[in-house]
């Protein structure tokens, strides 16, 4: 049911073009059901979930021969992350359908959506390895189509681009770190790896250190946070999903799933505590020197990665709750402010935050949900955020070692998040005389319904925190691998965190008074330093990267047919003519050669030298026609008919093809110079002189024919067929033959586009 | 200007030709033969009247574009696997039945025949785009 409630979302991706032309604008309504339905078919497992505390668990044969099964598995962990996905998926659908209207694609845009909540859903159900990575992969194709989809902006092209080479890359380094997994366990199911067998072999370092490659790149954790903000180039209904509430998070994810088999051990602690809080207080520390207010919110979600990898390089149990609960409040904040974001470019035409003043009264709602979410972002109460960043706080506080600096990098990048909310949600719509290049409206309901409804639910949440259920609690027994129940409230007496938060927001709206003034200042110091920054070490690779490639075109493919064959030629020497030296000295028989035989080499040979000495094309074409009537004939010797036939048809029909170009074909002028035929000719006896052998010794090493028995007991016992040419090809290799079949049109309609380009030039 | 012998000869050469393709594409599973060659057999006797005649004329008596048989041979070389597929087996799995035929008695069928069949219209095709685009710049 599951299953095939996320299959539905695929199969909506793939009929969502046809769909929206022939429904229109209601369609958009109508995908928003997919994601809600995956919701709903989980739903109903939630009380065996939760109550009896059985995971759902089921699995197809996918790849029997490897041991790949299509596993999928729902538990609390996979819960949460399914609703955050597909219920903020069906909102920000809604959005899309408003906030794209006028683009003609939109059709295109639902499909490349649906794709990506059917991959990620896939992602967090997936039990296997292999499905993981799969869906992993399917998520940085799918969101590189979406960040590109101004692919008409070289900035669009570039952020795609940045983006799938980053998390692609990490997703490769993943797969190794898998394939090691696998090998050092002998499963494939992430349910069955045993921790204890993974942390004590030789394999783990390389094992950790290949798969936070690929956690570290999807959540954009220090040094690969660059493709983060560059990824802004896409739409915002995208940068409000992907990049906030859904993929970036599949990183975080990770680490949560891998927690009970990777997890525990002092290089884990280490590494992801240290990358985390690294990432935590960069982040902050860019958002705030941000002018535009996508990439201000870009660099806070890269802060809260940081933070949810911290806590999860800490794991203790109180910090994996903390981490369960931040991550909901974070995706619902998150999500609505990015969406205010747009609502607010899409309405006054910039998200320049210098520009924007006092909205509120013009867009009362958007402004309402911006406030909620931002108030959740700073971690006041009584929202969300501040019951997430409380249980932070205490986690870091009772964190095993590192307590001091781990505690000044939480109240330091905390501060800095509460000056970003003040930025997002405060200045573009109070203070002031309403300012921007175009007075805006109240946005209509799909527009507001999203940042709507994510605010509502961080106020809900926050305020009766038990309305969440025993969901956390159920995802951090799913991290932790022991029971982990979790009580949440709204108050809980004077404590030093209470004590904290207050220090927190009065920092921050202290900062947010210092820093306001020096708005464009401090972009300006960014921007010079952040050239400096791992963006730079990027941009040289890249470039790099494309003189290598650059020159080796040059150099291979030169445009010149001769040079081509020369290139093909010498490779197949050296190939094929290494491991025929390596098994000197070798034993040839020459014995069984006849009289045919040798005459019949004998006129290939005279036509081979007649064809490089005429001076005349037609000589030539005559001479090969010779070669190829005495290679049939040579095939009519070892009775294969099937062949000689096929070679008789193609030699006509090439004659055809010489007579009809010939007289295009510009005159022998002169022939070639000694210093070009002399090395030709050297080449081409070393590959002649190469083939003969590999001939010769194929034969002596193989003097039964095994293959060919094979094939004729089998033929006409399975096939049905008492020629065995034939049988192979249309039965044993069939799947080789449509392949061969495809090449052969594929080729044919290259040779219409050359000569019909040919043709139209009035050559 | 074509000679008036090879016009003359051209259809009564071109009906042979067209007879022996067919029977090279359907003895070919148990005697030499096979969709490919069967393919170039008949694409050498449309070549013959691209000689013979123009092409135009040749166009029309083809009354299917090149490209168009090309489609459509790899389409049947699909269905042909698609059927396996249905069938319950694997794709391209090759199915046999034997089909009473008056005249000819019973007569062995099979998903490997339409493959070839497929191959016989994709090669066809393949061949004469060249070979019509090269009579295209030669006249």
């Amino acid at each position: 049911m599951l299953a095939w409630a996320v299959l539905s979302v695929f199969f909506g991706a793939l009929l969502a073009p046809i769909l929206h032309r022939v429904l229109g604008r209601p369609a958009g309504w109508l995908f928003a059901a997919l994601p809600l339905g995956v919701l709903v078919s989980a739903a109903q497992l939630v009380p065996r979930l939760l109550v009896e505390g059985e995971a759902y668990h089921v699995s197809l044969p996918w790849v029997p021969s490897l041991g790949v099964e299509l596993a999928v598995t729902l538990d609390g962990l996979s819960l949460v992350f399914l609703a955050l996905i597909c219920g903020i998926g069906a909102l920000i659908v809604v959005y899309a359908s408003k906030y794209l209207q006028s683009d003609p694609r939109l059709g295109r845009f639902y499909a490349y959506l649906l794709l990506f909540v059917g991959s990620m859903a896939g992602l967090v159900l997936a039990d296997d390895v292999i499905v993981l990575f799969v869906c992993w992969e399917l998520t940085s194709v799918s969101s590189f189509l979406l960040i590109a989809w101004d692919h008409e902006r070289a900035a669009a092209r570039t952020g795609a681009l940045t983006a799938l080479l980053v998390t692609g890359g990490g997703g490769l380094a993943m797969l190794a770190g898998f394939v090691l997994l696998v090998l050092s366990t002998g499963e494939t199911q992430i349910s069955r790896f045993a921790g204890g067998a993974v942390r004590d072999s030789p394999l783990y370092l390389p094992i950790l250190l290949l798969v936070l490659a690929g956690a570290f790149t999807k959540s954009a954790q220090m040094p690969f946070s660059f493709w983060l903000p560059r990824a802004m180039e896409a739409p915002t209904p995208v940068s409000a999903y992907l990049h906030s509430a859904t993929m970036v998070k599949a990183g975080v994810y990770l680490l949560a799933r891998l927690h009970p088999t990777l997890g525990g051990t002092r290089e884990w602690y280490l590494v992801v505590t240290v990358v985390g809080a690294a990432t935590m207080v960069t982040g902050a520390v860019l958002a705030v020197t941000q002018k535009d207010l996508k990439r201000i919110l870009a660099y806070s979600t890269v802060s809260v990665l940081g933070l949810l990898t911290m806590l999860l390089g800490i794991g203790t149990r109180a910090a994996i709750s903390a981490a369960v609960v931040y991550l909901v409040a974070h995706s619902l904040y998150k999500g609505a402010l990015f969406m205010t974001a747009g609502t607010l470019d899409h309405e006054t035409g910039t998200r320049d935050v210098t520009r924007l003043r006092g909205l509120a009264r013009r867009m009362p709602i958007t402004a309402t949900a911006a406030v909620l979410a931002a108030i959740s972002s700073a971690g006041a109460p009584p929202l969300l955020g501040f019951l997430a960043k409380e249980l932070f706080y205490e986690a870091v506080l009772a964190s095993p070692s590192m307590v001091a600096i781990l505690l000044v990098a939480s109240v330091l990048s905390s501060a800095l998040l509460v000056v970003v909310s003040v930025m997002v949600a405060y200045r573009p719509f109070f203070g002031g005389v309403p300012a921007a290049p175009t007075l805006p409206h109240e946005a209509p309901l799909s527009l507001w319904l999203g940042p709507s409804a994510l605010a509502a639910s961080s106020l809900v949440f926050g305020l009766s925190p038990q309305w969440l259920g025993d969901l956390p609690g159920a995802a951090a027994t799913a991290i932790l691998g022991r029971p982990a129940p979790l009580e949440m409230k709204v108050w809980h007496g004077v404590t030093p965190v209470l004590g904290l938060s207050v220090a927190t927001l009065l920092v921050g709206v202290g900062l947010f008074r210092v820093l306001s003034g020096r708005q464009e200042r401090l972009f300006d110091a960014a921007t010079r330093l952040g050239a400096w920054g791992p963006t730079r070490v990027y941009d040289a690779a890249f470039a790099g990267l494309l003189r290598l490639a650059e020159w080796q075109t040059k150099r291979l493919q030169t445009g010149h047919l001769r040079h081509y064959l020369l290139v093909t030629v010498l490779t197949t020497v050296v190939l094929v003519g290494t491991p025929l030296l390596r098994s000197l000295p070798f034993s040839l028989s020459s014995s069984g050669i006849e009289l045919p035989e040798i005459a019949l080499a004998s006129v290939i040979l005279a036509a081979a030298v007649m064809a490089t000495r005429s001076s005349s094309r037609l000589a030539v074409v005559a001479a090969l026609g010779a070669i190829g009537v005495s290679v049939m004939l040579i095939y009519v010797i070892f009775s294969a008919l099937d062949l000689a036939l096929t070679q008789i048809m193609v030699e006509a029909l090439t004659v055809v093809i010489f007579v009809l170009v010939l007289h295009h074909l510009p005159r022998f002028v002169r022939r070639s110079p000694a210093r070009v035929w002399v090395p030709d000719a050297i080449v081409s006896v070393i590959f002649g002189a190469t083939v003969t052998l590999l001939i010769l010794m194929s034969s002596t090493l193989y003097p039964e024919p095994i293959l060919s028995e094979f094939f004729v007991a089998k033929g006409y016992a399975e096939a049905h067929g008492r020629n065995i040419v034939n049988v192979i090809l249309v039965d044993f290799r069939a799947m080789d033959t449509l392949g061969e079949a495809t090449v052969l049109c594929v080729a044919g309609i290259g040779v219409h586009a050359l000569l019909g380009t040919r043709m139209r030039k009035g050559a | 200007m074509p000679s008036v012998i090879l016009r003359a000869a051209t259809p009564v050469l071109m009906v042979l030709l067209i007879i022996v393709s067919i029977y090279a594409l359907l003895r070919g599973h148990h005697e030499p033969g096979g969709g490919f060659v069967g393919g170039l057999l008949i694409a050498s006797a449309f070549s013959l009247h691209v000689l013979a005649y123009d092409v135009p004329s040749t166009r029309r008596l083809l009354r299917i574009a090149p490209h168009q048989l090309m489609a459509l041979g790899l389409s049947i070389i699909l269905l042909s696997g698609v059927i396996g597929l249905v069938a319950g087996g694997s794709f391209l799995e090759g199915l046999w039945a034997t089909v009473p035929v008056p005249g000819l008695g019973e007569v062995a069928v099979g998903t490997p025949v339409l493959f070839d069949v497929g191959v016989y219209a994709a090669v066809m095709g393949m061949v004469l785009m060249i070979i019509l685009m090269a009579a295209e710049m030669h006249s």
